[in-house]
């Protein structure tokens, strides 16, 4: 008897296209978005990349979070907006790079090296992260420096549970944050936009602050790659940029620490970017902002709040810092 | 088959409008609409313009004179894109507030620059029909469309400026590489008739 087990014709081996050059493919037409014609091409080829769905990735509950502020009321931007519209420059400098190349960051093993003005400096592994503190959810709003918002329910714990545990000296004055820099894992890494590894950094009294924090997920499940996986900063009364991704180490230090986007540019990006429709980016107005999703198109920008709407919480850490010059 | 010639490349011109009106209304632009339409037709202002920039060196190299028949239309199609880039930047970024808008464009030097491209323009666009050239005579009419070359170099200033605090320069460079072939190719004649 004639057994048929091959009922559906399977390619033969030679005609299965390897990963490596369906990858080279890929950056071939990134190589040709970067041309003339490509800024529509490379939003042509995107579009497949754009089908992000939430329920993938693995489940990371949090608890509402009882810390003051921490759960705005706001309509919240969707899994699908949140995760195909990134500044992940690691990854390309298009909102849609990080979507459609992020699936190369490996998250697992990872480490996260605490060091610098601490009594108890340490290699944390991720799971051991994981279980420091209880993991709670925080809807916060979010403003980049381009002028868009989105209100985003992120997964995690604050910052000042992982300082407490290290125990600063009377040194440590501020904390740095640098995300991981492997041109195999990053091909934004190529480019010179920036002086890789990124680098921000806050004043040690931000970083103790209850808002600000050390996230692993959001909508209930572990982050996604270009949403800065496997442990990100999320300050939500500053700039998006402040907020680095994919931590790789945290330093204690007694002088402030010169961040990547000061390095850049220093007429526009400033230590503490702190939102304030007050002072305006010198390429734009900081007064308004459009909120991805909610806002329609023909509707006016609404107006950008102090601290990003967190003056309350956060507007004692500033009395007296004139923050027209400390912008 | 020549008939048809002029209104396949009208047509054609004006299918990256089409898609966006048709997007627009489709929910298709993505997260940001304001953003991706301000792009869109800031870059195919761009386009259309190193297209109409590229007629007459093609033209000439190939000896194909039709091709100058194209070359009003295409001029027309960068002031239309870019007409409709300023639209967006008026009216998704100020929200048609004339007083904000004259406030900003001096604040902001990128903005100036395309003001300026945009400005420029407006006598070219003007002065497009036959009647004008009879009015204004070819010698006197020839002088002023030189402008289109001011047009370029604001226009490359204006996307150059955009891009320069995050130093990304890959698209700009492109833009810049054609259109200095473009009108490299223009000084490159002048010298050697000068010569001759």
């Amino acid at each position: 008897m004639l057994i048929r087990n091959n009922r559906f014709p399977l390619p033969h081996a030679s005609e299965i296209t390897p990963q490596a050059v369906y990858q080279q493919r890929r950056e071939f037409l990134k190589l040709m978005a970067a041309g003339a014609a490509g800024a529509s091409l490379a939003a042509w080829a995107g579009r497949s990349a754009r089908a992000q769905v939430q329920g993938k990735l693995a489940k990371l509950p949090g608890a509402k979070s009882a810390v003051p502020g921490a759960v705005a009321a706001d309509k919240v931007t969707s899994y699908k907006d949140i995760t195909t519209y990134n500044n992940f420059y690691e990854f390309g400098t298009e909102k849609d790079d990080p979507v459609a190349t992020a699936h190369r960051l490996v998250t697992r093993p990872w480490t996260v090296s605490v060091e610098g003005e601490v009594r108890k400096p340490k290699r944390y592994d991720i799971e051991e992260l994981l279980k420091l503190a209880p993991m709670e959810e925080r809807i916060y709003r979010m403003r980049c420096v381009e002028g868009w918002s989105m209100v985003i329910p992120w997964v995690g714990f604050s910052l000042a549970e992982l300082i407490k545990r290290v125990e600063p000296t009377g040194n440590a004055k501020f904390v740095e944050f640098t995300t991981l820099a492997d041109p195999k894992q990053m091909p934004g890494l190529r480019s010179p936009v920036l002086d890789w590894p990124y680098l921000e950094a806050l004043r040690m009294d931000e970083a103790s602050h209850p808002l600000t924090l050390l996230c692993f997920g959001l909508y209930g499940e572990v982050l996604p790659n270009q949403n800065g996986a496997p442990v990100r900063l999320v300050v939500p009364w500053k700039y998006g940029f402040k907020s680095a991704k994919s931590l790789v180490k945290i330093r204690f230090t007694a002088a402030q620490p010169k961040t990547a986007w000061e390095r850049a540019a220093p007429q526009e990006y400033g230590f503490y970017s702190n939102v304030n429709p007050k002072v305006d980016h010198p390429r734009w107005s900081q007064a308004t902002e459009r909120r991805i999703g909610a806002d329609g198109l023909f509707q006016a920008k609404r107006p950008t709040q102090m601290f990003n709407g967190y003056e309350q919480q956060v507007g004692q850490l500033y009395a007296g810092l004139d923050l027209k010059k400390f912008y | 088959m020549a008939k048809w010639r002029k209104p396949a490349v009208f047509a054609a011109s004006l299918l990256p409008f089409a898609y966006l009106v048709w997007a627009t209304f489709n929910n298709a632009l993505g997260p940001n609409p304001a953003e991706y339409l301000t792009r869109a037709t800031g870059d195919w202002t761009l386009r259309f313009l190193c297209l109409t920039l590229a007629v007459t060196p093609l033209r000439v190299i190939t000896g194909l004179n039709w091709l100058l028949r194209y070359r009003r239309m295409l001029g027309l199609f960068t002031f239309f894109y870019g007409v409709q880039h300023v639209c967006c930047y008026a009216g998704f970024d100020m929200g048609f507030d004339f007083g904000e808008i004259v406030r900003d464009i001096p604040k902001r030097p990128f903005v100036l620059a395309g003001f300026t491209a945009l400005v420029l323009m407006t006598p070219l666009a003007a002065t497009s029909f036959n009647a004008a050239i009879r009015w204004l005579g070819a010698a006197r009419w020839q002088a002023l469309h030189r402008l289109v070359y001011a047009v370029a170099v604001a226009a490359l200033l204006h996307f150059f400026w955009m891009r320069s605090a995050k130093n990304n320069y890959a698209e700009p460079i492109v833009y810049l590489a054609i259109i200095a072939a473009l009108l490299g190719w223009r000084v490159w004649r002048r010298v050697r008739a000068a010569q001759a």
